[in-house]
Parts: C-alpha cells; structure tokens; sequence
C-alpha cells in the first residue's frame, strides 16, 4: 500500500506545481494546498503503514505491543500540518492584500519589485 | 591653500629622492636594507620592504621625477581651483609607486600596484566634467583593474608553489617555480597583469587614451613610473620565472609586435602628446622585448634604457606642457619657427630628443648601443629581434624630430597667441632632465657603478660587473646605429608622406580601442540581457526556475545513487485504495476547474481523503488535525476567494509547465519508492516506545513525542503560527491604510 500511496503523493505533487505555474493567484493557492498535503503523505509512506493499530501503551504494560505503527512521523506530520497551516493563512493574507494594493491577480502583473524595462538613454533594449 | 604650501609636496619628494640617493652606495656595496612586519599572520602575509638595486632605481626615478613633476603641477596649476585636488592625488600615488617598487612581498606588492590602479583612474579622469577624460579613465581603469585581478591570482598561485610570500625568497628558488604544474598559468597571469600594466600589445590602447589626463600626469604616470610597473614586476619575477621558452617568446613577441606597431601609430599622429604616448608604448615594448633576452647584454640594456627614457620622456612630456603653454597649442601642424620666441622650450626639446633619437654624446645613444648588442646577444632569434629594434629606432629618430625640431624651426603657422618661453618654475624641472641625460652620457660610469650593475644583479643574479662606455670602437651595433639615423632622417623628411599614408581610413584594420568599446558594450547587453532573463520580474518564471532545478536535482540523485528502485510486492487494500482513488480524482478537478466553488469542494475532498488514510494506518492524532486544519483551509480560502475577483478561465494547455511538474512529481514518487526499497531502521521509534510512560507518564505515544521528547520543537511551531498571524493581520491592515492614498 505504501507503493500506491507514493504514487498518489507523485500525483499529488505534479499537479500542485502544474497550478502553482499558472500565474494566477487562486490556482497559485490551490496548488499550495496541494503541494503541502503530499508532503504529509511523502513522510506518511516513508515511515511504513500499520493498519489499524495506533501506538498507544496499553494498561499493565510498559511499553507498547512491537506491532503497533510507527509513531515518529505521525508527529513530524502534525506539525507538518500546523506549519503549512499557518504558511496558507499568510499566503492568503499576502495574496489579498497584493491584490487590494495592485489590482491584479494574475500574478506576472505583480511587478512592483522587479518592474518592467525602463529603455536608458545610452542603450537600445534588446529582448 | 596658501601659495607656498602648494609646494610642499615637491620639498617632500626632493627630500625622499635625497635619502633614496643615499642608499645608492651601500646598495652598489651589497648591502641591502630591508623592513618587514607581520601583517596576517595566519596566512604568513607581511608588510615586506626591500631596497635592491631593481627597487632603488624605480625609486629614484619615482622620487626624483616626483620632485620635477609638483613643482611643474604647482606652477603649471596657478590658482587652479582643483590643484589640492591634484596635488593630494599625485602625492598618493606616488606613495603607491613607491610601495609597490619597493614591497618584498607578493601580496603588499599587489596592494601598491591597486593604489597606483585606482589614482591613476582619479588622476585621468580628472577634468570630470569632459566625457572624453572619464570614458578614459574608466578604460584604463577596467583594462589595468582586469590585469590587477589576474595579477592577484597568480601572485597567489607563486605563493603557494613556493611556500612564502617574499619576494626576495622567491628570487632565491632557482627552477622550482618553472618546474611546478602551475609554472602555465602562474606565467599567463603575470604576465596578463604586466602587460595590461605597461600598455603591450594588444592592451597599448588604454595608454594613449589616458592623455586625457592633465600633462604632468602624463609625464608623471603614464611615461616615467606607473606604465613601467609591468616593466618592474617582469624584471622582479625573471629570477623565479624566466629562461623558458614561454617566458622568452612571451616576452620577446609581444614586445616586439608592441615596439614597432607603437612606433608606426606614434608617426600617424599630429598631437604631440599623443606622440610621446606612443613612443612611450614602443618603449616600454622594447623593455619587455629585452627583458626576454636572457644576455647580459639585454639586461644591461634595459637596466640602462630604463633610466635614459625616464629622463627623455619626462623632459619631453614636459616640454609638451611648455609648447601648450607658451605657444597654446600641441598640434605639431600648428607649430612651427618657436626656436626665437621659445628659446629655452627648443634648449629642453633639443637636448631631450637628441638623447630619445640616440645620438651622442647623449645617454640614449649608450642606451640605444646596448639594445642593438642585447639584440644581437638574443639568443633565441636574433635577428627577429634585431630588426625590430632597427625599425623601432628609426621611427624614434623621426619621431623625435618631429617633437624636438619641426615645432622650433621652418615657417611660423598662425597660432592663437603669440608664443613666448613660460617662467622658470615650469622649465627648470625639464631642463634638469634633459641636462641629466647629457651628463650621464659623459659620465657612464657613475651610472654603471651606482644604479646600472645592483639593477642587473637583482634582475640576473651572478651576472658579471659591466662597463658602460660611449665608444665601444666600430662594431655591429655601431654599424646599426648609423643605418637607424640614416632611417630615422629619411622618415622624417618624408613624415608628411607618412602621415597621410597612415591616416587614410583604409590604414590598420581596426584600433584595439573599438574593439575594447564594443566588447564593453556587448558584455553590458549580456549583463541587462542575462539579468532581465534570470530576474525578469515574473513570478512564472521564477517558479518555473524553481521547479526544474528541483526537478534535476532529485532525478541527479536517481542517476547517481546506485540503490534498487525495485520494492517489494505488497499487498493492496481495497477500501484504502479507492479512498486513494477519490483523492487523486478530486486533486484533478482542482487541476482543471475553471471554478472557485468546486476547486474549492474538490480540495475539501483531497483534505478529507487524506484524513481517511490517516485514519486508516493507525494516525488517530493526525487524522484529527488534518480535518480540523482542513476546514479551517476551506473556510478562510472560501472568505478569501469571495473578495477576490472569479478565477480567469485556462483555456491552454501548457505542455512546458506539465512536463516539469510531471518530472517533479514522478521524481518525489521515486524518491518515496527508493525509501522503501532501504529496510527500515526502528531505532528511533523503539526508543521513543520504550521511555514514553516511564520517562514522560504517557501512555499515547505520538503526544508524548510532540509535547515532551520534541516540546522545544512544538513550541517552535507554535511560534510559527504565532508569527504567520501576526503576519497576516500586518498584511491585512496595512491594505487597508494604503485604500486612502496614492497607488504604491
């Protein structure tokens, strides 16, 4: 099982980069969202799937049962969630405000930074 | 600046001269006073002095030309408003030649030889306000600076083949550098560094250019002392570096080629600056050229050369000055008949080009019989190098009747006023210099004994003591001598032929300096060029970058590591697999849709999905925040997108975007399968089982990992969410502040 969900964390992966090229700022999200969920399945699949078995320590014992599943990247994935969480929420909020400032979407037009070619006195501008 | 302080720096130059003249006896005598202190230690760098013969001579001609040149400037420059501007460069310069001809160690050495860069591209673009001086004096800036970088390089590359820094170890270490692996490169940037320095073919352009400077600046850096810092620095490595053939026919070629093409240009021109600054070009070639001779001869040459063209060319330059001054133009073809109105400027110009054209009983005359017998002693071509020298020389003759007589005698042309000699505190200097080269020439010995044998010593270990002598009876040289005045008197009776010939626009191809132009040019399209492409400006773009060096990254890993990317069968879940299945469907409606709403439902699902599996393989915890965080996702994207506008409709399909994002992906997914294919290793889980309830009382162990083992590491996350919000609200409100004003 852990084969298919690699592919899915591939599929998962292509497709959130293919949005994240768009240029458009809500595709751009979206393939955020994407991309940070197939990085939790990446870890998931990499530290072994246990059905059904969580790594609790039962009463009376002192350690837990050695079939239990793996407990370390359960926590490296939560706070893989909390942190691409917090990620989105600023992205969304820079992403509004980008847009409230520029007035665009569309975010090759976001060029505040970087703006387009001003052509000097001395030098014709080539392509 | 009050008057009289103006000269000061010529008393102080006089005084440094004195001292260095000083020294000239226990020098000659072998003993040699040395200074040093420990600059970087950890790389064995010292604040190294030295004063060989070699550095005794540049110095003198530094100092003592020094002294001419300020007080030449500081009447020359009578309530110029810039003259502190000058006199302040002038000064440092000078004590930058002095350091650099002086250091015993490589790196102080190139340190000096930076300062001398630097002023010399303040002191030629001194008249700031005129495009002409600063576009030349960022030539030579970039020109001399290029050869500085490669100078470094192979300073340091000496450095470690021989172990130490000090030059005068250095000298001492016979064949070691010439055998080393690096011996190529460490002659190629030397070299490269001298020859961008001395203005050698192919790098003459720059010197002429920097004529824009005013004219004892030229007659100061650009003829007598920065220009043979190239000279110097060949001459000071010949011990370690010299007797190969690279080194010889280096040397001899791109000497040669420099001289006698210096000597053509220097014909062409009707400025009599620009002249002397090619004949300053075709000297400093012919120095080159003889400091690849390894003869005594030669190197005598260039030790005796040296001095007498610092003397002539400096008068020269000087004299220039006089002629602009008093006559009020430079263009030889405005001159003429000065010798009554300007008899002391045709007294200095006379005994100046007398020495320049060789004749005797001048010192250029001694100078010019040994450079035919250095040429002659070459032993590698001789008569190569004999010829050229021959041509070279005979151009001088013309030239320096064209410097020295053409402005004095014949018709008067009208010139803009009328010409008279200007005070005495502009042609004493000269007028020494030129007498110095008259004096010298009677006297050889003096100059043997004091400046000319130590020099040899340092550039030619063991050589034998040699005699300078004005008759050496009738012999090859002399035999050449009289062939080059017959030359030289020819071109200069045809020189109006010549110079016509010269500059008709078919003449020489084109001038290195367009070519210099045009590279700059083209390598400023490619900077703009390069840079708009790699920081456009476009976000796609950036990501596109992003991604496909992501991409070749991990599948350079694939290709490199020899892992089996072959895992073992497993078996396969059908309601996880379908659960998969929905998830993998959903992320394809995001990829496709053309709509806020169901992008929106379709990640919801994605998210949801991704908790079922969680669910399924035992990750109760995170299965829980996954779908806590999953709605809150839903819920601010879904605020979010309502005040953002509705999503443009993709109508293309953008095959470059799909083919990298599908390289990424299947790379990640590889990436996953190598994994799997290692066996696993339990070691950390184990640990964290076996201490969660004796060590930390908790019996889940997942929230013992996050809360206790890893606490520092939650609270890091903690803090991250913390600063996103902040963040976020900044970014919110400072929106919101902007809505009232101008557009950013």
């Amino acid at each position: 099982m852990e084969l298919v969900l690699a592919a899915l964390s591939g599929f998962l992966v292509a497709a959130g980069a293919y949005l994240m090229m768009s240029g458009q700022l809500v595709r751009f999200l979206f393939g955020l969202v994407l991309l940070s969920n197939a990085a939790n399945v990446v870890i998931f699949a990499a530290g072994r799937l246990t059905y059904a078995n969580p790594p609790f320590v039962p009463d009376g014992a002192k350690i837990p049962d050695p079939s239990v599943a793996n407990a370390l990247p359960q926590a490296l994935i939560l706070t893989a969630i909390v942190i691409g969480f917090g990620l989105l929420a600023f992205a969304l909020a820079l992403a509004f405000r980008a847009y409230q400032s520029l007035g665009t979407v569309v975010m090759d037009d976001m060029r505040a930074c970087d703006p387009p070619e001003i052509p000097t006195s001395t030098e014709k501008p080539s392509a | 600046m009050p008057r009289l302080l103006t000269f000061l720096p010529a008393v102080v130059m006089a005084a440094v001269f004195l001292w260095f003249a000083q020294v000239l006896g226990p020098v000659a005598a072998g003993n040699i006073p040395e200074w040093s202190w420990m600059w970087v230690e950890g790389l064995g760098i010292e604040l190294a002095f030295r004063l060989d013969g070699l550095s005794l001579i540049f110095a003198l001609m530094v100092s003592g030309i020094g002294a001419i040149i300020f007080l030449y400037t500081s009447v020359y420059f009578k309530g110029h408003e810039k003259l502190t501007r000058l006199l302040t460069l002038l000064a440092l310069f000078a004590i930058s030649m002095l350091g650099l001809v002086t250091a015993d160690d490589a790196i102080t050495l190139f340190v000096f030889w930076e300062g001398t860069t630097v002023t010399s591209f303040l002191l030629v673009g001194f008249d700031h306000e005129k495009q002409k001086a600063r576009d030349a004096a960022l030539q030579a800036l970039i020109v001399t600076g290029v050869g500085g970088l490669a100078l470094m390089a192979g300073l340091i590359l000496i450095g470690f083949e021989a172990g130490t820094f000090r030059l005068s170890e250095i000298a001492l270490l016979g064949d070691t550098l010439a055998t080393s692996a690096l011996y190529i490169p460490i002659v190629i940037l030397v070299l490269l560094g001298a020859f961008t320095k001395s203005a050698q073919f192919p790098f003459h352009f720059w010197l002429p250019g920097a004529m824009a400077a005013p004219t004892p600046v030229s007659a100061y850096l650009h003829s007598a002392t920065m220009v043979k810092a190239g000279v110097y620095l060949v001459a000071r490595m010949s011990p370690a570096l010299g007797g190969t053939e690279l080194w010889i026919w280096g040397l001899t070629l791109f000497g040669a080629v420099t001289m006698v093409w210096a000597s053509v240009l220097a014909l062409k021109q009707t400025d009599l600056k620009l002249m002397l600054a090619y004949t300053t070009v075709m000297a400093l070639g012919a120095l080159m050229m003889f400091l690849g001779g390894d003869s005594k001869y030669a190197t005598v040459g260039v030790a005796t050369f040296l001095v007498v063209h610092a003397m002539y060319k400096a008068a020269l330059f000087l004299t220039v000055g006089l002629l602009d001054k008093g006559a009020g133009t430079r263009e030889v073809t405005n001159l003429g008949g000065l010798a009554r109105s300007m008899p002391i400027t045709m007294m200095i110009a006379l005994l100046a080009g007398l020495s320049m054209a060789g004749f005797p009983p001048f010192l250029g005359f001694i100078g010019k019989e040994l450079k035919y017998e250095g040429a002659l002693a070459v032993m590698s071509e001789p008569l190569f190098v004999a010829t050229a020298a021959l041509l070279a020389n005979a151009m001088m003759v013309a030239a320096a009747g064209l410097v020295a007589i053409s402005p004095f005698w014949g018709k008067t042309p009208k010139s803009p006023k009328p010409a008279k000699d200007p005070s005495i505190g502009l042609w004493i200097g000269p007028m020494m210099l030129a007498l110095m080269g008259l004096g010298f020439g009677l006297f050889p010995d003096l100059l043997a004994k004091y400046i000319v044998n130590p020099t040899v010593t340092s550039i030619a270990p063991g050589t034998a003591y040699v005699k300078l002598k004005l008759w050496h009876g009738i012999n090859v040289p002399l035999v050449l001598s009289l062939i080059t005045f017959g030359l030289g008197f020819v071109l200069y009776q045809g020189r109006f032929v010549i110079r016509a010939a010269l500059n008709r626009p078919t003449f020489g191809g084109i001038p290195a300096a367009v070519v210099f132009d045009a590279g700059l040019a083209s390598f400023k399209r490619f900077a703009s060029w390069s840079a708009r492409t790699v920081q456009g400006g476009k976000m796609t773009v950036y990501l596109r970058i992003s991604f496909a060096v992501l991409t070749i990254l991990i599948w350079g890993v694939h290709l490199i590591s020899t892992d089996s990317l072959v895992p073992q069968p497993e078996a396969i879940a059908l309601i996880p697999l379908v659960v998969v299945l929905l998830i993998a469907a959903s992320a394809f409606v995001v990829l496709i849709t053309n709509s806020r709403l169901f992008g929106l439902c379709a990640l919801g699902v994605v998210g949801a999905g991704i908790a079922l599996i969680f669910t399924f393989y035992s990750a109760i915890d995170v299965a829980i925040t996954q779908i806590l965080v999953e709605m809150l996702v839903v819920i601010i994207l879904a605020v979010a997108l309502v005040k953002l506008p509705a999503m443009p409709v993709e109508r293309n399909f953008r095959a470059g975007d799909a083919l990298i994002a599908t390289a990424f992906g299947v790379g990640v997914a590889f990436v996953v399968v190598a994994v799997l294919a290692h066996p696993f290793d339990p070691r950390i889980t184990e640990f964290y089982e076996a201490a969660s309830l004796p060590d930390a009382f908790g019996r889940n162990v997942v929230n013992v990992i996050l809360v206790d083992f890893r606490a520092l590491d939650t609270l890091g996350e903690v803090a991250v969410v913390l600063i996103a919000a902040i963040a976020a609200v900044a970014a919110l409100t400072a929106g919101k502040i902007r809505k009232s004003g101008e557009k950013p």
